[in-house]
């Protein structure tokens, strides 16, 4: 395969652009009524979401920093989709992996161990508990037939749940008056910036783990497995393929992504588990995942578009006098117009061409 | 003669309904005919100047290999593809149907090779629900009265009241029918119609087909691979090849041999491997006590055992729905057996992926796109499955490499003649015959001997050419050595293939007898249950 489709021009390419531009715009006229409905311009609005995601170079690294957990919370959605698989419990992983990566910072530092190790601690034991929270939802599906997007979403809320019982109660840092929280890992044991700017090295991490997801995806006999697996689960089993254990795999590598963010959160960004890390996040980055079509190389500007609209979200409050949700607003508005525009694909050409015929979907098994 | 277009107004619908229900006196239906109708899809010339007359009353067939553009020029009279040129006439005047539903207010009804019925609803509501327009709020009450005065004109009666799913497979293709006729059809369409029905269903309901022609009541244009139905009930033929008339003439004046040339034209035939006669020798495949469950806990394989050997095929025979899918599903890895063993050279066999390779396992499924293909991804892609994680097709080790699939699928594509515009298409939008000729290719074509192939309805809707390809590679196959488990509906393939028969009904097997000392009749009596 090259590294750009051969049929760059082709129609089914055009569209594959055309149609998740289209539906941006369209949300972007909505939400200019929205905005206007409240009494601002709406071209002034947009000016300022510009000015406030990528108009300064201090926006912009807002944008990344926000845009860093966006990528690796899409891939928690973007994987299993290769399977046919719905995950959305993004936000459930970030709360356990940050949840656990602090727990661990704060064991290996009662150890005595050197900021190195400690780092690496979080880091393992971040993308430890991610890989178990969404694995389990894989798993509940193929061994036990549950619904993985239902057992994800709820595993949300019970990841929440956990994460409050522990900061309020066995891990909360008695100084935390105001907003319970577990105590800081330490400065000394922050995860740093990248060299030059004003941003965490999570954001080489988010992109490191696209760039790494695609190659499996799309280049690897694992990803060619997971494709057929996902295309048509029968053609998988007759060609004998472990397709129970895949799904339990790929969902493992998917919450190992989201619980690494949730580290990120935690060792570069609060540098304790809290509440704050129940941030939407994981919500985010479903719609990126979706944006994106399940491409991890595609989720890299989508996370930077939607990292962005996040960041102008406080400009925004202080030029327009709009609050600071109005980019939810939007966001909102993104998600229900690309899910819709998905029924458009195709629609030229099928009155003339026969259809693609659809199979059953790795999520079919048992 | 008033235009027929003019029903075609939502005006006239609920005339032309009220005139289902009560059609008084007819006349006989209107000619049809297609001129110099052409049709292209991008590169592939589908159809290229075809004309058809369907005069009124008389039953025609449209004979032609996979691809030679049958469906195509009836999706072209259905107005489901507008052609590129050509006009369809319907009696007097010269239209361009543009849609389906166009179609069906002039008269014409479709009837297809599968059926497009709601299961879970009674044979009444499945009429109802298939007129063009409902009222919003329907009085079944006089509905039923009028269903029932409908069915007591027509020569076969299916029960209003009965749920669909609990009818049998022909009375399903009845009910098809009936559904075109209730819609006020006068040229009926159908696209293959027998193949999901057994030999005496599809007497039946062609025969009635028939009469209902001679009395001037329909008209049939009927596609078809069968020359058996063609001579008994069509009384003239067209025979397409490669998107051009190839032939065509009078039933009675045509002999299959003459009509089989018209549609290869003059290629040699197929060839034909003999079968070689060298004794079976070890078991391969043994099956023991094997019970599995198909949904909602029903007990489809009750306890099946059987043995197959090197170089014997052995046919399991039996009235489809009997367990013989489950069996496949079983063995191809796709169903968890309940009980029981499968061995293959006597060692316990899952259909793992290191199994099959050790074992030298292949699989032609029934419905090879739904059984055995991705339909999204691409012919080379398709065509790798067996092989896609093994050198020569990985790249450093753990990466596909998608030239070897590609140079792989090329060569495959060219030896089993598959028809695809590159071997990048998606195999989804192939037609049903190269679809499964690449499986065939797939599972037959990696160069190295077999021990054991099941096959399941092998050459199901497939013509006569690809079928006797199809049979001289399995036979071909057996002779090397090959173990060939055949299940199929078609007693004919079976008696023309295999060592050993196997009746399978209710989940078991209940007759076996060598096909030299075989009885037929035995072997109805056990596939109807009667032991």
């Amino acid at each position: 395969m090259k590294l750009l489709p051969q049929a760059l021009l082709g129609r089914e390419t055009a569209e594959v652009i055309a149609i998740p531009v289209g539906a941006l715009a369209a949300s972007l006229l909505v939400f200019g009524a929205f905005v206007a409905s409240q009494g601002a311009n709406p071209l002034g609005v947009y000016y300022d979401m510009y000015r406030g995601a990528f108009g300064t170079w201090f926006s912009f690294q807002n944008t990344l920093l926000r845009a860093a957990p966006l990528m690796l919370t899409a891939l928690c959605t973007a994987l299993p989709a290769r399977l046919g698989l719905i995950v959305i419990g993004g936000e459930g992983a970030v709360v356990v992996g940050g949840l656990s990566a602090a727990s661990a910072a704060l064991a290996s530092r009662a150890l005595g161990a050197p900021p190195v190790a400690v780092l690496a601690a979080m880091l393992l034991s971040g993308l430890a508990a991610g890989a178990l929270w969404i694995g389990l939802a894989g798993a509940l599906r193929v061994y036990r037939g549950v619904s993985e997007t239902i057992s994800s979403l709820l595993l949300n809320y019970i990841g929440i749940a956990i994460l409050n019982h522990l900061v309020e109660g066995a891990l909360r840092d008695p100084a935390s008056l105001n907003k319970p929280s577990t105590a800081p890992i330490g400065a000394e044991n922050a995860l740093g910036n990248l060299p030059g700017v004003e941003v965490h090295w999570g954001l080489a991490y988010g992109v490191l783990a696209c760039a790494l997801c695609y190659v499996l995806m799309h280049r690897t006999t694992f990803g060619f497995a997971a494709a057929m697996s996902g295309g048509n689960v029968r053609a998988a089993l007759l060609a004998g393929l472990p397709v129970k254990r895949l799904v339990v795999i790929t969902c493992m590598l998917a919450g190992a992504c989201a619980g690494l963010a949730g580290m990120v959160e935690v060792a570069a960004v609060h540098g304790r588990a809290s509440a704050s890390l129940v941030s939407g996040y994981g919500t985010t980055g479903i719609l990126v995942a979706f944006i994106a079509r399940h491409n991890p190389l595609a989720i890299l500007p989508v996370a930077l578009l939607l990292g962005g609209i996040g960041a102008s979200g406080g400009l925004l409050q202080r030029t327009a006098q709009l609050p600071d949700a109005t980019v939810n607003v939007l966001q909102g508005i993104l998600f229900i117009a690309i899910l819709a525009s998905e029924t458009l694909r195709g629609r030229p050409r099928a009155a003339r061409e026969p259809e693609v015929r659809q199979a059953a979907p790795a999520s079919a098994v048992a | 003669m008033m235009d027929p277009r003019a029903l075609s107004s939502p005006a006239a619908r609920p005339i032309r309904a009220a005139a289902a229900r009560d059609p008084g006196p007819l006349g006989p239906p209107p000619a049809l005919s297609a001129a110099g109708i052409t049709k292209r899809f991008g590169p592939l010339l589908a159809l290229d100047d075809v004309s058809l007359r369907l005069a009124p009353g008389s039953f025609h067939a449209l004979l032609g290999e996979n691809g030679a553009g049958k469906s195509t020029l009836v999706k072209c009279i259905m107005g489901y593809h507008p052609a590129d040129a050509g006009e369809v006439r319907v009696g007097d005047a010269a239209l361009s149907i543009r849609s389906p539903r166009e179609a069906q207010s002039l008269g014409i009804g479709m009837v297809y090779q599968h059926f497009t019925l709601v299961m879970n609803m009674t044979v009444a509501e499945n009429l109802v629900l298939a007129r063009p327009s409902l009222p919003l709020v329907i009085d079944w009450r006089k509905e039923r009265e009028a269903i029932r005065a409908f069915m007591a004109r027509m020569p076969f009666r299916i029960d209003p009241e009965r749920t669909v799913r609990e009818l049998a497979t022909g009375e399903k293709q009845k009910l098809e029918i009936l559904k075109q006729l209730y819609l006020g059809s006068r040229i009926l369409l159908l696209d293959e119609p027998t193949s999901v029905l057994t030999p005496a269903e599809a007497d039946e309901v062609l025969g009635m087909l028939r009469r209902m022609a001679d009395e001037q009541r329909i008209s049939v244009l009927m596609i078809s691979h069968k020359f058996r139905e063609v001579m008994a009930f069509a009384d003239e033929v067209t025979v397409l090849r490669r998107g051009r008339v190839a032939g065509r003439g009078k039933a009675r004046d045509l002999t299959p041999a003459a009509m089989a040339e018209m549609m290869v034209g003059a290629q040699p035939a197929h060839v034909s491997a003999a079968r070689g006669d060298a004794p079976a020798g070890e078991p391969v495949l043994r099956i023991v006590g094997l019970a599995a469950t198909a949904g909602r806990g029903r007990r489809a394989l009750d306890g099946v055992t059987l043995t197959v050997r090197r170089g014997e095929i052995v046919g399991i025979a039996g009235v489809s729905g009997n367990g013989q899918e489950e069996l496949v599903e079983v063995l191809a890895g796709q169903r968890a057996a309940r009980e029981g063993a499968v061995l293959v050279h006597g060692e316990p066999y899952g259909a793992g992926r290191e199994q099959t390779r050790a074992h030298r396992v292949r699989c032609l499924p029934e419905e090879p796109l739904r059984n055995a293909c991705v339909p999204a991804m691409s012919v080379a892609e398709n065509l790798g499955f067996r092989v896609f994680d093994r050198p020569p097709f990985t790249a450093l080790r753990f990466g596909v490499s998608r030239a070897a699939l590609r140079r792989s699928a090329e060569r495959l594509v060219a030896e089993y003649a598959v028809k695809t515009p590159s071997v990048d298409a998606p195999i989804g939008r192939l037609s049903g015959g190269n679809v499964q000729r690449a499986v065939l290719a797939r599972e037959l074509g990696s160069g190295e001997d077999i021990e054991l192939l099941i096959a399941a309805n092998p050459c199901f809707g497939l013509d006569f050419a690809a079928v006797a390809e199809i049979r001289s590679r399995i036979l071909l196959a057996r002779n090397r050595g090959t173990a060939v488990l055949l299940v199929s509906a078609d007693l004919d393939e079976i008696f023309a293939m295999a060592d050993r028969v196997l009746v399978m009904s209710e989940g078991r097997i209940v007759h076996e007898s060598p096909i030299a000392s075989a009885d037929v009749a035995a072997i109805g009596r056990a596939m109807a249950g009667h032991r």
